[in-house]
């Protein structure tokens, strides 16, 4: 078995280390001073918007690209020494790759086979992505979401220790999406190390046992889903309409002698934090019992009429929201 | 080496050129088009006849109609070499300015003859001589020296002969250059070469991939082609069969390493389009394919010589009309071996994966 390797050969406990990553494109730092660990076994996230820097940081590890400094170590190894044997080892899915269009699935598959010394069968890992009914297809005739697992099946082909998927249901409907978190959570269950990114938190959230969340090429928060949530000091988030857009510095007129600012609402008791949206204000409370009594005694007050009141628990949307005022699919 | 992903990464080749039909056409149709044409445009013609006109004469002018007479009398029979039509007096400018007749007779009072034609064609001039020898001979001359014509015809020195060795080179060159720039531009442009260079494959296994099957595809080219050339066109193939497939099995892998360093850099069909054209065009002007490339200046030779399309119709020519053995065209050889080789180190070495 080649994952057993040889005796004294020492596994590094650590399936990805990285430290002080830097990658500029001209004047467009990508990836600005990055550290990142990932434990054996673990399913790891990078969670972050568009051009957070996402896709330049997982090429690097991938071997696929270049730092302009920093170092990386892929199950204990470096680029420089341990190419191949890396290589072997890893199972990779790009954010966006066409495969060749004239070749079957079945043709696909068995050429990526090819390459590894060691793998899983060609029919295994087309039950493993569904694709048995799409055996004899050609790629060119496949749907964006069968394309996605084939380019999944393609990673896992070599049985990899290190899955390093970039964006994997991005373009996959609902079901696609499920079908393939439980893949990922079978993967999982086999001990293999897992590291992806997605803008979804609710991915982020059912598959990753930790979350690095990135913007600015810069790691902003890192921990467990539940540790990031807990960092907000809330448990529920709160959401206030006005009925017309607020302008981004208060007060926020209604009427003429009926206003509320986002500093009066932000000094009520439990709530923790807030911000304006498009039509109102959105509000991180400790317990939504305890301040919607006073937002509606506010709103008596003042003569004010809510459009919306809406609650809901906090999300790591809502950790992205906090720690950079921006929501995650803006960009 | 891992011998099964080699084979894979062929076989893949090998399917994605016959899942295109277009490009199956153009490497194997195209060629049988352009040597059918040329083939009808220089068909051996059979020695053709003449056709010149005679003035019809007043009657009674005895002179003239001895002219006529002797003339009409000598485009009688199979082996007459003129044929003779009547041309009315006042049309002669017309039947010359049309090119109906290529010469007319008019017959002067006191039994003298006046030939009327253009110079500056070949046949007018060649039909005034054969005209005035029938006449000559018909109206009593003796001929002072006797004389016999004994005609022959060399097989493989017709024009088609010459052009079938270096269309084949041709069309080697062209099918292993597209094929490959296409094919490897596409993949880059799809981010699949970036894909590929994410596995364990062997870069250098992937680039072989390409010139193996190039190999395959020529075996077709070239039994079509030759199979053409020698059953249809007659052309004659009088080295060995061996040594006519080893050097073009030798200029194809040349042909593919090029192929591949032409494309080892471009992102875009259209760019790698400009270069493909850069590239092969010295050599469809230069490498003596329509005509001897000898015929440049001596200024010039080292480098037409040095132009590997040059050592591969030289090479097939050599073996196909001169029946030359392995051994006459080591130099070819070697040229296309030095392409091969310094291509594909070079192709490897500044290849762009994504
Ligand atoms: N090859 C490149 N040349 C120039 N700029 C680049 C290149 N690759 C990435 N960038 C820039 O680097 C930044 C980070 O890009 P990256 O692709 O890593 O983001 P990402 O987090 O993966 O985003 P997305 O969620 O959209 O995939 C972006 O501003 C992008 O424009
Ligand atoms: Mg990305």
């Amino acid at each position: 078995m080649r994952h057993g390797g040889h005796l004294d050969e020492v596994v590094a406990p650590l399936a990805l280390e990285v430290a002080g990553l830097r990658k500029s494109y001209g004047s467009v730092t990508a990836v600005n001073g990055l550290d990142l660990s990932v434990a054996r076994g673990q399913c790891f996230g990078l969670l972050g918007p568009n051009g957070a820097g996402k896709t330049t940081t997982i090429e690097i590890c991938e071997g696929l690209n270049t730092a302009d400094s920093g170092t990386v170590r892929v199950l204990g190894r470096t680029w420089d020494t341990d190419a191949m044997w890396l290589r072997q080892r890893l199972g990779i899915q790009l954010q966006e790759t066409q495969l060749a269009d004239k070749l079957t699935v079945q043709e696909t598959l068995s050429l990526f086979r090819s390459f590894y010394d060691a793998g899983r069968s060609i029919d295994e890992v087309i039950d493993l992505v569904q694709l048995g009914e799409k055996r004899t297809a050609r790629v060119l005739g496949l749907s964006g979401g069968q394309k996605q697992r084939l380019a999944l099946a393609c990673a896992l082909v070599g049985d990899p220790e290190l899955l390093f998927l970039d964006e994997p249901t991005t373009g996959l409907d609902p079901q696609s999406r499920r079908q393939l978190w439980s893949l990922v959570e079978g993967l999982k269950r086999d001990g293999r190390t897992i590291v992806l990114t997605t803008h979804y938190m609710d991915e982020a959230e059912r598959l990753c046992d930790n979350i690095a969340i990135v913007d600015h090429g810069q790691v902003i928060a890192l921990g467990t889903p539940r540790q990031l949530i807990a960092s907000l000091g809330a448990d529920n988030v709160i959401r206030l309409g006005l009925g017309e857009p607020a302008p981004t510095n208060a007060p926020v007129t209604v009427s003429v002698d009926a206003s509320v600012s986002l500093d009066e609402l932000l000094h009520l008791p439990d709530v923790t934090g807030g911000r304006v949206v498009a039509s109102g204000y959105e509000l991180r409370v400790s317990s939504v019992q305890a301040v919607l009594p006073s937002l509606l005694r506010l709103a008596e007050s003042r003569g004010i009429r809510w459009t919306e009141l809406s609650t809901h628990s906090a999300t790591l949307e809502d950790v992205f929201v906090a720690l950079t005022g921006r929501e995650l699919r803006e960009g | 080496m891992r011998l099964a992903s080699l084979k894979q990464l062929t076989m893949t080749r090998f399917r994605e050129f016959i899942r295109e039909p277009e490009a199956v056409f153009w490497t194997f149709v195209f060629p049988l088009l352009l040597a059918g044409g040329l083939a009808i445009a220089f068909r051996d013609k059979a020695p053709e006849q003449a056709i010149v006109g005679v003035v019809s004469t007043a009657a009674g002018d005895d002179a003239a109609m001895r002219v006529a007479k002797a003339l009409l009398s000598a485009a009688q029979g199979d082996s007459a070499v003129l044929r003779v039509r009547r041309v009315p007096a006042d049309s002669v400018e017309e039947v010359l300015r049309t090119g109906t007749v290529a010469l007319v007779v008019v017959p002067t009072s006191g039994g003298g003859v006046e030939y009327r034609y253009d110079p500056a064609r070949d046949e007018a001039r060649a039909a005034r001589q054969q005209t005035d020898d029938v006449l000559q001979r018909a109206l009593g001359r003796e001929d002072v020296v006797p004389s016999r014509d004994v005609t022959m015809r060399e097989r493989g020195s017709r024009y088609i002969d010459f052009f079938v060795p270096g269309l084949l080179a041709m069309n080697i060159m062209g099918s292993s250059i597209w094929s490959l720039a296409f094919a490897i531009v596409t993949q880059r442009n799809k981010r699949l070469l970036k894909r590929l260079a994410a596995t364990p494959m062997s870069r250098f296994e992937y680039l072989l991939s390409f010139v193996l099957s190039r190999l395959i595809f020529l075996g077709l080219e070239i039994g079509v082609l030759l199979g053409f050339g020698s059953m249809v066109l007659d052309v004659p193939i009088r080295g060995s069969i061996g040594a006519l497939l080893v050097v073009a099995f030798v200029g194809a892998a040349a042909f593919g390493a090029i192929g591949l360093l032409v494309s080892s850099r471009s992102r875009t069909v259209e760019g790698v389009s400009g270069l493909t054209n850069f590239v092969m065009l010295p050599m469809w002007i230069f490498s003596g394919v329509f005509f001897a490339s000898s015929n440049f200046p001596a200024a010039i030779q080292p480098v037409v010589q040095a132009l590997p399309l040059t050592a591969l119709v030289n090479g097939l020519r050599a073996i196909m009309l001169q029946g030359v053995g392995l051994g006459g065209v080591l130099p070819e050889l070697a040229v296309l071996g030095a392409y091969l080789v310094v291509s594909l180190v070079v192709a490897l070495r500044i290849f762009r994966w994504q």
